[in-house]
């Protein structure tokens, strides 16, 4: 080893930790020096700014995102509103402010106490809220007496306002504020208690789009607790806006048609997916959630037996009636056991086994084929079509439809329907499969269920040759500066499972149903528009249980429900609406004529154009 | 069998200097749990006391064991507490966005305490074996870099970026103090001043905004910016001679984030002034070198190395944590020692002064 390879011996650590013990030094001569900076230099004023405690910090919150048709027309906004609140170390003495405060917006002194008396335990310059969003008048009485209220606080907080009261409610959905469990839950971070989220619809699957970031300022304020100094600024930041695919101006005419019944009706462009309508009644007032309702009207929204906050398009489950005989159509001709040519003879009813199946017209339909089966609905047809099948090639063909799945709607609580097959009923009840059961299942009227929405997607299908789409509420979001951040795009989500013959031969069976003179929904025909479409209506009652009975004298909780799907036009579809109404009696007479006026009124151009004219103005 | 020279040369001062600052610790701790409102738990007073006891278990038992056989036990010391380390980052307890808690039944303990203490053992086991006068070549370092970047960056996963940092500057000061070659210093100077704006090139809009904002926590005045300062106006309210024993409002008012822990040197400079927070800083002072001067007197490279990385770890926390509540430092979660609540870091703390301990008084066994 040479000079310099000289192992590290205990004198060249001695060495090294003088140094070491100089560095240690000089760091704590830095704190020192500091220190006396802070305490010796600046002790005066700082000692100052800690006798106020006059350093706070406001949080502004963010402007959250408008919503908007598919036409631009603006459905949600946020308005100013004033928040009432106080700062116990400021408004001393507490008890003559509160009084004062009381009389000046008449709240009774008790009810202020309480709220404070809640909040004991927090800091004493932290604001209580006393009330939120009051009215202008007591806004200009509590500011012109300012000074008389030490410690009293108006916080300007934007506040939700649902422009288009009870309109497209379900799908919108609403802010209500955050609860405890939510603010545990670690899923809204940035969340403080009193903040309001989304709690449903629209509102809550895009919040994040929608909320934006809250800002705050450092500010240095008085003995009174009023502003003096604003030190620093952080910007909210708007939350982005969003662009829905709903046609406000069908919407619209959907909600009015639906008035006083219980029902719904969705619309979509067959072409791409995009909801026009979504459209559930009975509604309700979006704008009571954000201003706090009162337990009794919680209690009445929620006891309804109509089920006002249910979205019945999505989430509603019905019997699809003879709406399914589409599926029993395609299912019948795909698999060979009927054609074109393949006649039948409905005598009013069909024997199986040794029950009598009823068709719903009485006489017959005489010698059906499948065109003809399909616009008068013959039941007896349909019977044999379905009982040739059997339960688990129907239940093959009715998923391959998209049945017995959610169609995946960007919505919470989607139900998926039921496709029953007799592996299905077996595992459920324990029970074999019956034959007739079959039979009812291939009109629609066994244990089948399906959402209105499900059936709209598949009616488009029909309607765009054979392609299933899903449904997007989502046309865009959008910048405040306008400035498109998603786009929506169309997405297949299957087909149907028919060839091109299969779904000429449905399609020309659902055309017949609205032209032709016989067609159960002949009612919806309009000269220059060519609707096709299939009626349904679902029997809540076994049919031949009360044959006394006419359908007008029947209570309405045992009348049937009715339905309707339909597209127009029937060459170059533009539009495909499902109707749905409970308890709504037959489906041509009820559910067909509303479909009808949603498809007027969308493809007849000039009055529409007028109408969305009229509409924007507005704004 | 026991050596009647243990006795003799027990470090007497060293026990006497930790119970005083640790004494302090303990009043500034009741001030800063106890008058505050909303009361963060009085219970955390008693806890403190029964951690401590704890603590000087493990101290007791540091200096009973020959620092020697640390040598020899530093793979499986590092070892284990890398393995704690990955279990935490798994199956640890979430609090507040980090998984840095191991609970073991009553208690919960942070592994990433006791990392500290391995990566010392096991950097002064390399150093002690490889040191020459020359110093260390970059390749030399490579085993140091390992042993330091594992904990690192599991400790980073958690996330728990103050301590990551504590366990990296330990390394550097104890990597600078057995000395690094000169050619190889001017390397790692000259790439890391290449690369560094190089890499700021490459990141993301957002990502620089974070780095600037802890730098500078004045860019968040709803956040950092604010806390820091609120505790500049405590630390500077305290002026010469304090607001006196409990009369601290900064404190009370809770105008204080994480009075108990993280800022608790601001509750004390409040209520003691400069007075009182030139005592307390003395001390330190005072800990550091004697901890060095543990390391000058010991007479074995391992012994002085493992000195020097112990009192290193005293003294970065010490800086960084006054150093943050004074806003001369980034915003991190570091522990003053003796006086921030938290049972890992006070037992932690207690281990090191246990190993101070145990050098200073086998400082007569020449092998």
């Amino acid at each position: 080893m040479g000079k310099y390879l000289k192992t590290a011996d205990t004198d060249w650590y001695k060495q090294r930790l003088t140094r070491v013990m100089l560095c240690v030094a000089g760091a704590f001569f830095i704190l020192l020096l500091r220190l006396f900076y802070l305490q010796v230099i600046e002790g005066q004023e700082l000692r100052r700014l800690s006798e106020n405690n006059c350093i706070r910090l406001q949080s502004t919150d963010a402007f959250r995102g408008m919503i908007f048709d598919r036409n631009g027309i603006l459905l949600v906004d946020n308005r100013p509103a004033f928040d009432l609140s106080i700062i116990l170390k400021d408004a001393k003495p507490v008890d003559r402010t509160i009084e004062k405060l009381a009389k000046l917006i008449n709240v009774p002194v008790s009810e202020l106490l309480k709220k404070i008396g809640d909040n004991k335990g927090i800091s004493s310059y932290k604001p209580i809220l006393l009330k939120q969003d009051i009215g202008r008048d007591c806004l200009a009485a509590v500011e012109v007496r300012k000074f008389d209220l030490p410690g009293i606080v108006l916080n300007i907080k934007p506040r939700r306002h649902y422009i288009k009261t009870h309109s497209a409610a379900h799908l919108i959905g609403y802010l209500s504020e955050i609860n405890s469990d939510e603010l545990k839950s670690g899923k809204y971070p940035e969340c403080k208690g009193g903040d309001f989220i989304g709690k449903f619809g629209v509102e809550k699957v895009f919040e994040r789009f929608l909320k934006g970031e809250r800002g705050g300022r450092q500010v240095e304020v008085n003995v009174m607790g009023q502003v003096v100094k604003v030190l620093k600024t952080v910007d909210a930041l708007p939350g982005q806006n969003i662009y829905l695919t709903i046609d406000y101006i069908l919407q619209k005419k959907a909600e009015a048609l639906l008035e006083g019944a219980a029902g719904a009706v969705v619309a979509m462009d067959p072409e791409t997916g995009d909801i026009l309508v979504m459209a559930s009644s009975p509604s309700f007032d979006q704008n009571a959630f954000v201003d706090g309702m009162s337990h009794k009207q919680w209690e009445s929204l929620i006891s309804n037996p109509l089920r006002p906050m249910e979205n019945k398009a999505i989430q509603g489950e019905y019997p699809p009636a003879s709406t399914f005989k589409i599926v029993t159509a395609i299912a019948g001709l795909e698999e060979g056991v009927i054609d074109e040519n393949t006649i039948m003879n409905c005598p009013g009813h069909y024997k199986y086994g040794n029950r009598i199946y009823r068709c719903w017209r009485h006489g017959g339909h005489g010698d059906v084929n499948i065109i003809k089966a399909l616009a008068e609905s013959c039941d007896v047809f349909f019977y044999q079509v379905g009982q040739k099948l059997g339960i688990d090639r129907l239940a093959f063909y009715a998923k391959a439809c998209g049945l017995g799945f959610e169609t995946g709607i960007n919505l919470d609580n989607e139900a998926a329907g039921l496709v029953p097959s007799a592996a299905w009923k077996k595992r459920r009840t324990g029970i074999a499969w019956q034959g007739g059961e079959t039979l009812s299942v291939a009109i629609g009227q066994g244990y089948n269920l399906a959402t209105p929405l499900q059936m709209l997607v598949l009616t488009s299908a029909l309607a765009n040759g054979g392609t299933r789409y899903k449904p997007l509420i989502l046309e865009s979001v959008r910048t405040v500066d306008g400035d498109i951040v998603i786009q929506s795009k169309k997405q297949v989500i299957g087909g149907l499972p028919a060839g091109k013959k299969t779904l000429e031969i449905v399609k020309k069976g659902l055309r017949e149903v609205v032209s032709s003179p016989k067609g159960t929904a002949h009612i919806a025909y309009i000269k220059n528009v060519d609707i096709s479409g299939k009626t349904g209506t679902a029997q809540v009652v076994g049919r031949h249980n009360e044959p006394n009975l006419s359908e007008k004298d029947m209570p309405d909780q045992f009348k049937p429900h009715a339905w309707f799907v339909a597209y127009a036009p029937s060459e170059n579809p533009q539009i495909a609406v499902a109707v749905f109404v409970e308890h709504g009696g037959h489906g041509s007479t009820t559910a067909a004529p509303i479909a009808r006026e949603i498809i007027m009124t969308y493809l007849e151009k000039d009055e529409y154009g007028r109408q969305l004219k009229a509409e924007s103005s507005k704004q | 069998m026991f050596d009647r020279r243990f006795v003799k040369y027990f470090d007497w001062g060293l026990l006497g200097l930790t119970f005083l600052i640790g004494l302090f610790g303990l009043i500034t701790l009741y001030s800063a749990v106890i008058s505050a409102t909303p009361t963060p738990e009085k219970t955390l007073y008693f806890k403190q006391i029964i951690w401590y006891g704890i603590g000087m278990t493990g101290m007791v038992l540091c200096f009973l064991i020959n620092y020697k056989s640390l040598y020899r036990w530093s793979p499986a010391i590092y070892a284990v507490c890398i393995v704690l380390l990955i279990y935490v980052l798994m199956m640890g307890k979430y609090v507040g966005g980090a998984r840095r808690w191991l609970i073991l039944g009553p208690i919960s303990i942070q592994p990433s305490e006791l990392v500290k203490i391995a990566v010392i053992i096991s950097l002064a086991r390399y150093y002690s074996k490889f040191a020459d006068t020359r110093g260390f070549s970059l390749r030399g370092l490579l085993t140091p870099l390992i042993l330091t970047a594992i904990p690192f960056i599991l400790i980073v996963r958690q996330p728990d970026l103050g301590t990551a940092m504590v366990v990296v500057l330990i390394a550097g000061f104890m990597t600078v103090f057995v000395k690094i070659e000169r050619r190889s210093l001017l390397y790692l100077i000259t790439s890391c001043t290449i690369t560094g704006p190089l890499i700021w090139f490459l990141l993301k809009g957002y990502q620089k905004e974070r780095i600037l904002t802890f730098i500078n926590p004045n860019r968040d005045p709803l956040g950092a910016g604010y806390h820091i300062i609120q505790s500049k106006i405590a630390i500077g309210s305290g002026m010469i001679f304090g607001k006196g024993f409990l009369k601290g409002t900064q404190n009370a008012l809770s105008f204080l984030p994480e009075q108990h822990t993280d800022f608790i040197f601001s509750v004390l400079a409040e209520e003691w002034g400069f007075v009182g927070s030139v005592v307390i800083l003395s001390l330190f002072l005072l800990l550091i070198i004697w901890g060095l001067n543990i390391a000058h007197r010991c007479r074995d490279p391992f012994g002085t190395i493992l000195a020097v990385g112990v009192t290193a770890m005293m003294f970065w926390q010490v800086f960084i944590n006054v150093g943050m509540a004074m806003g001369l430092m980034p915003i991190v979660g570091v522990t003053l020692p003796f006086i921030s609540y938290g049972g890992s870091s006070i037992v932690s703390i207690m281990i090191c002064v246990g190993l101070l301990m145990s050098i200073s008084m086998r400082r007569f066994l020449i092998e």
